[in-house]
């Protein structure tokens, strides 16, 4: 079997556009006036053609529409993509398609055709349940319209999740616990809840480097937010299944899961990275960020895509340890060691089973909810020589 | 050949940045020994490190031909020296091969401590000395207070001083009158039996060894079978030159004069700096009084941060040992470090340098250990060991008493900074011996236990002066004293590359300095890792380093994959700068870093 099938087969789309830029951001996202959804719509269509020509047959587990703001799009846009997806590969009986949704009253209006499309599935960026710290994550919405619309999304959608970000500027332990309450009592069956991370390039990362963004918390606060996040989920039933994402059993991200289970997935419009299994070659794919740019690419050479490179073996035995151990489920040793022609040195392994960071059985090592706390740590110990 | 009294043989006495490059560069200039298109600052100086640092570390010589006023041709030869004190040696052999030294003061700075040190140097061999004043176009010049000083201080008329600035070369041609003038031509007898000073020797890569000379009596020329007096080797001269600054060969050197040879000799090693070079045929019957090898005072461990270089490392020794006599070396393991090697120097700057080259020319990341001075141990069955490195300490049942080098130092200080010098030798278990004035600035001269000063003594003396004070020492003798071994324990395991000699009272405080230092050196673990300082089995300083809290991304999907991974692969190349102790990882840096001392 190829490895890749440990993971299974899924489709990004991004959408690159946003009605504004959030000043915490650094995902692939412009502003724009005016677009053509016709010319974008001929594009993907394009280019699920070109990628369904080398993956024929193949089973699909997984849709996802990212962005940028894909809650944009218009619902005959989703629609025509999904009808072209239809007629490319098998779908899986449970075929999982999200959207991410920006919750807002305009794009609430706008479920209902999603939902014919054959979305069954949003992720709605809610943020926080603070009207001030929306403002100043600069998010557009009010928390009122986020509950509002948030409700539009249950009623339509069998499966709706949310993202949250926290330890944010001058916020307290009790604030987030209470926030978190407010949070789960809400009733999504998957929360995704994100510590504010500062990164370079955007707004907030030019703010610190001039030391403007103050208040963020200590690692010790932050540490104790995310412990206590854990437990609290736990407690409420929606525990983590990976380092920042909790669901109901059952309700994971099935999309996501093919990245942490190192699957195979093909990432179509600007900026989109994908990971093909093609002819037992591995390859990495990736397309130009600027929006013009790839329309222009697909159009004028059949092709979004930058040139591809090939990732051998020790290569994909790091990326699969790296995503892996971010899983509750954690990382197949023999799999593993399928890949990267040797297994992992086990004295390491246990060195951290003593300090308490993995455990391990059933020919699996997990980071335990101490280890996931220092992932980069024992991530960084399992890969060195 | 060239006429005795047409020749003058010198050196150049100066601290550090008072200008005895620019002035031997001005000497060549203006005398045209060089032509302008191949003039480089600092031309005597061959090694990067001594043109970067604006230091002399090895000896060299130039030949200048120059008309003088009186209309005849003189054959001028400048032995540039060291200034800096671990290459006190070098100076030492160069000032027995010349007549005569410049002494150069900075007019605005003034006397130093090297500079007195070098001065008296030169009055033991003899020397004439001609006073020259630099930088007197500077607007701090104030050349009378500096001659009154001179006077002062070393005890020389400075009434006569010739004024410069070697930079804008300004009173240059006064200075090559003076040294017609006012040096003394060398003696000796060409019809005597060759004897030749041996003055220094180097390994240069298409030449082999090299070898320096001074001719006191007698000729030499290419072809002549000569003997080495002390090792009593016989080599055949395979080429005879002088320098200007590059080689340009001579048939015969007479008396007076200086140059170079080549005689198929294999190693630096097989020459002996002072040695008296003769023919093997009717030699001169009584050797020149030779040189005391140098002896190296400071030991410290070079292990290579990957442990597979450690052949590389091997190689890049042997090679700098060829052409550097006075750095010795010896293979050594340490239970935490692996192999490598102990290594001798003259000094810290040495070590420094010789640690520099390995790095740079030869592309060898290195730990450098503890540096450590030798110490005698006096056994109790009546043996003496010397104790090259702390890990090597006996045990102590066996050990009846342990001496330490001492040194004498020389400090020259502004008024102002006194008392901060005096605290600072206070500190460092100083005796004062003597303290006088010359101005507004002190001399003061202290007996200091070496192992005190090995390590960052200099850098101290600079910051707390703010760079106005100057040192100079020289080894007295060996004391006994109340030393102990001092070890570091990381996570309850020993570092043996971190064990030190100190003195039981100064122990407590310097543990506790080691183990704070260290607490901010090795970063945080996945676990706490306590930190400790020992003597024997006693805990005298401890610190924890406390387990990280939180280290993971929030974030990584698809798109992260690529750009996680090469983050993940630049990681493990950070990592090779580690050196893993136990479970523990610690810096290469550290070893050296965890040593200095802010008191």
């Amino acid at each position: 079997m190829e490895d890749w099938k440990n993971g299974g087969f899924g489709l990004y789309l991004h959408w690159p556009f946003c009605q504004s830029k959030c000043p915490y951001c650094d995902f692939n996202s412009h502003v724009a006036a005016n677009i053509d959804q016709k010319r974008w719509q001929r594009a993907y269509l394009a280019e699920i053609d070109r990628i369904g020509a080398e993956t024929p047959g193949r089973l699909l587990n997984s849709v996802f529409f990212g962005g940028g703001t894909p809650s944009l799009m218009e619902p005959e846009l989703v629609a025509a993509i999904l009808e072209r997806v239809r007629g490319t590969w098998v779908q899986a009986n449970d075929l999982e398609v999200t959207l991410e949704a920006n919750p807002g009253s305009v794009e609430a209006g706008r479920f209902r055709g999603y939902r014919e499309a054959g979305v069954n599935r949003v992720s709605m960026g809610i943020q926080s349940l603070n009207d001030a710290d929306l403002r100043k994550l600069g998010r557009l919405h009010t928390v009122s319209e986020a509950r509002a619309a948030f409700d539009v999304a249950r009623q339509t959608f069998d499966r709706v999740s949310f993202d949250l970000i926290y330890a944010r500027q001058d916020q307290s332990l009790s604030d987030w616990e209470h926030e978190l309450g407010e949070a789960l009592s809400m009733a999504a069956d998957h929360l995704s809840m994100y510590q504010l991370t500062v990164e370079e390039g955007t707004a907030f990362g030019d703010r610190f480097k001039r030391g403007k963004l103050r208040g963020l918390p200590e690692e010790d606060t932050s540490a104790d937010m995310y412990q206590r996040t854990q437990e609290i989920c736990e407690a409420a039933g929606l525990p983590a299944y990976e380092v920042s994402n909790h669901a109901a059993k059952g309700s994971e991200s099935r999309h996501n899961l093919i990245y942490w289970r190192a699957g195979d997935y093909a990432g179509i419009g600007p900026g989109a990275h994908g990971r093909l299994t093609l002819d037992g070659v591995r390859l990495a794919t990736e397309a130009p960020k600027p929006p013009g740019d790839w329309l222009q690419r697909v159009e004028r050479d059949g092709t979004g895509e930058l040139p591809r490179g090939a990732i051998d073996r020790s290569e994909q035995a790091l990326e699969y340890l790296m995503m892996a151990l971010r899983l509750r489920e954690g990382l197949d040793l023999t799999r593993y060691e399928r890949l990267a022609g040797s297994p992992v040195d086990a004295r390491k392994v246990t060195d951290l089973e003593e300090i308490g960071m993995v455990e391990v059985s059933a020919d699996r090592v997990r980071a335990t909810a101490a280890g996931r706390m220092v992932l980069n740590s024992v991530i960084a110990d399992l890969a060195g020589d | 050949m060239t006429q005795l009294d047409l020749i003058r043989n010198f050196s150049i006495v100066a601290h550090i940045d008072h200008g005895k490059s620019t002035l031997a560069d001005r000497l060549i200039q203006s005398t045209g020994t060089v032509a302008d298109r191949d003039m480089k600052a600092q031309l005597l100086d061959s090694m990067d490190i001594e043109r970067e640092r604006g230091i002399t570390i090895k000896a060299n010589t130039v030949r200048i031909e120059y008309p003088a006023k009186d209309g005849k041709t003189y054959v001028l030869n400048l032995i540039d020296t060291p200034g800096h004190v671990d290459f006190a040696y070098e100076v030492s052999r160069s000032m027995r091969a010349v007549e005569g030294s410049l002494l150069v003061v900075d007019a605005s700075q003034g006397v130093e401590a090297q500079t007195l040190a070098n001065v008296y140097q030169a009055l033991d061999a003899g020397h004439e000395i001609v006073p020259v004043l630099n930088k007197i176009d500077l607007p701090a010049a104030e050349p009378d207070r500096i001659r009154q000083q001179i006077e002062d201080v070393i005890g020389l008329d400075a009434s006569d001083a010739v004024l410069i600035s070697a930079k804008s070369g300004l009173g240059i041609p006064d200075v090559l009158e003076a040294i017609v003038t006012r040096l003394p031509a060398p003696k000796g007898e060409r019809d005597a039996p060759l004897k030749a000073m041996l003055v220094d020797s180097w390994y240069d890569a298409y030449l082999g060894v090299v070898v320096m000379i001074r001719v006191m009596d007698g000729v030499i020329r290419k072809g002549d079978r000569v003997r080495m007096m002390q090792t009593n080797a016989v080599y055949g001269i395979d080429k005879l030159a002088v320098l200007k600054p590059q080689m340009v060969d001579i048939p015969e050197l007479g008396p007076g004069e200086i140059g170079i040879f080549t005689a198929s000799i294999k190693q630096v090693r097989d020459t002996r700096v002072g040695d008296t070079i003769t023919h093997e045929r009717k030699g001169c019957e009584k050797a020149l009084d030779g040189f005391k090898p140098a002896q190296p005072v400071v030991f410290c461990g070079l292990f290579p941060v990957d442990a597979n270089e450690f052949e590389a490392l091997r190689e890049a020794i042997e090679k700098l040992a060829l052409n550097d006599a006075s750095f010795s070396y010896e293979m050594e393991t340490s239970a935490a470090l692996g192999f490598g090697f102990r290594c001798g120097f003259l000094g810290l700057l040495h070590l420094e340098v010789v640690r520099d080259r390995l790095e740079r020319e030869y592309d060898i990341d290195l730990i450098t250990t503890a540096p450590s001075v030798v110490y005698q141990i006096y056994m109790k069955d009546g043996t003496v060991q010397e104790l090259h490195n702390p890990a090597d300490m006996p045990d102590l049942t066996y050990v009846d008493h342990i001496e330490e080098p001492r040194i004498k130092a020389t400090i020259m200080v502004p008024d102002d900074y006194l008392g901060d010098i005096l605290k600072l030798c206070q500190d460092r278990r100083g005796i004062q011996l003597d303290l006088s004035y010359a101005g507004s600035r002190a001399m003061v001269v202290y007996d200091l236990p070496l192992n005190e000063v090995v390590f960052d003594f200099y850098d101290r003396l600079k910051s707390v002066t703010k760079g106005y004070a100057s040192f100079d020492y020289a080894i007295t003798g060996y004391r006994e004293d109340f030393l102990v071994k001092m070890s570091v324990l990381v996570n309850d395991e020993p570092v043996d590359a971190l064990s030190m000699m100190v003195h039981r009272d100064r122990a407590d405080m310097r543990g506790r300095a080691m183990v704070e230092k260290l607490k901010e050196l090795i970063p945080r673990h996945m676990f706490k890792i306590p930190i400790q300082a020992a003597i024997g089995g006693r805990v005298i300083a401890r610190e924890t380093l406390s387990a990280m809290r939180k280290d993971v991304t929030a974030k990584c999907y698809g798109g992260d994959a690529t750009r996680k991974r090469k983050l993940l692969d630049k990681q493990k190349a950070g990592k090779k700068k580690m050196r893993q102790f136990g479970k523990v990882e610690i810096p290469q840096q550290a070893f050296i870093n965890a040593l200095k001392m802010d008191g």
